[in-house]
């Protein structure tokens, strides 16, 4: 089960800073921890900056989920952008194409509960990560 | 673009980060203070982030890269103020800001540039004194 989300468009500095921001507010609603609201913070300014700097824009999707037993957070980045061809390489600590430190995906990947990719060279990346609450 | 503003107060540049930094106003800190490090002759930055709810890698690559430059200009940063859920965030994404000093307020990291500074001051009178004969007994 699943309220509608709310759709942000990513193709600015500022937009990153937006998505930071209704990240946070739905984070509270759901009553994540405190901990658990900078993480998921944190990976959201991650993977909303890699969808503006490296999928060239895109959007996030930010939805209230529920399975039944917690309450959780589920964001959808997606990007149409020139994808990533080795997907291990790119989740390894430290790899970087954009002149960054290499954290962003793979440090993105640790603050959340869930984490999936889909890319394909020349279609985009779609990342969608959930956080539950404790 | 909102900027944030560097204060000078003493022999210290103090920021304060109050915003949610987009990447072009972090890029823009990180100018503004090799610019008055150099223009005011201060030796030591505090940047405090006690309003900061999270910090990304973007932003503790910036505060790491101000460090760096602060150095090569001969002051000292120390970064005030992280809370206690950004720490834990930081060290889980795999930041641990090496070569960043920290202290946990204002206060008490101008007491960390004050000493630091006086044992530097020490050392530069220690070279130029005569060698001390340790006591041998």
């Amino acid at each position: 089960m699943s309220d509608s989300g709310e759709r942000l468009a990513i193709n600015s500095d500022q937009d990153v800073v937006r998505v930071r921001q209704l990240v946070r507010t739905v984070a509270v609603a759901v009553k994540l921890s405190l901990v658990d609201q900078t993480k998921l913070v944190t990976a959201a300014s991650e993977l909303a900056r890699n969808t503006f700097v490296y999928g060239g824009g895109g959007s996030a999707e930010v939805t209230r989920v529920d399975n039944g037993r917690r309450q959780g957070i589920r964001i959808v980045f997606a990007d149409e952008g020139p994808g990533i061809a080795d997907l291990d390489l790119a989740l390894t600590d430290g790899y970087t194409t954009g002149g960054g430190m290499g954290l962003g995906l793979s440090g993105a990947r640790r603050l959340v509960d869930e984490f999936a990719i889909d890319t394909e060279v020349g279609r985009g990346t779609t990342i969608t990560v959930t956080k539950w609450c404790r | 673009m909102e900027r944030v503003p560097v204060l000078k107060i003493g022999d210290i540049l103090l920021v304060s980060i109050q915003i949610d930094m987009e990447d072009q106003v972090a890029l823009q800190l990180q100018e503004d203070l090799a610019e008055r490090i150099v223009v005011t002759g201060c030796h030591g930055v505090i940047i405090d982030i006690s309003a900061l709810d999270i910090v990304d890698s973007f932003v503790g690559r910036t505060l790491a890269t101000i460090a760096s430059i602060s150095r090569v200009l001969d002051a000292e940063t120390v970064v005030v103020g992280m809370r206690p859920a950004v720490a834990i965030t930081l060290v889980e994404l795999g930041l641990s800001l090496p070569g960043i000093r920290t202290a946990l307020n204002v206060e008490l990291g101008m007491d960390l540039l004050a000493r630091s500074r006086a044992e530097e001051y020490d050392d530069e009178q220690d070279d130029e004194s005569d060698p001390v004969v340790v006591n041998e007994s």
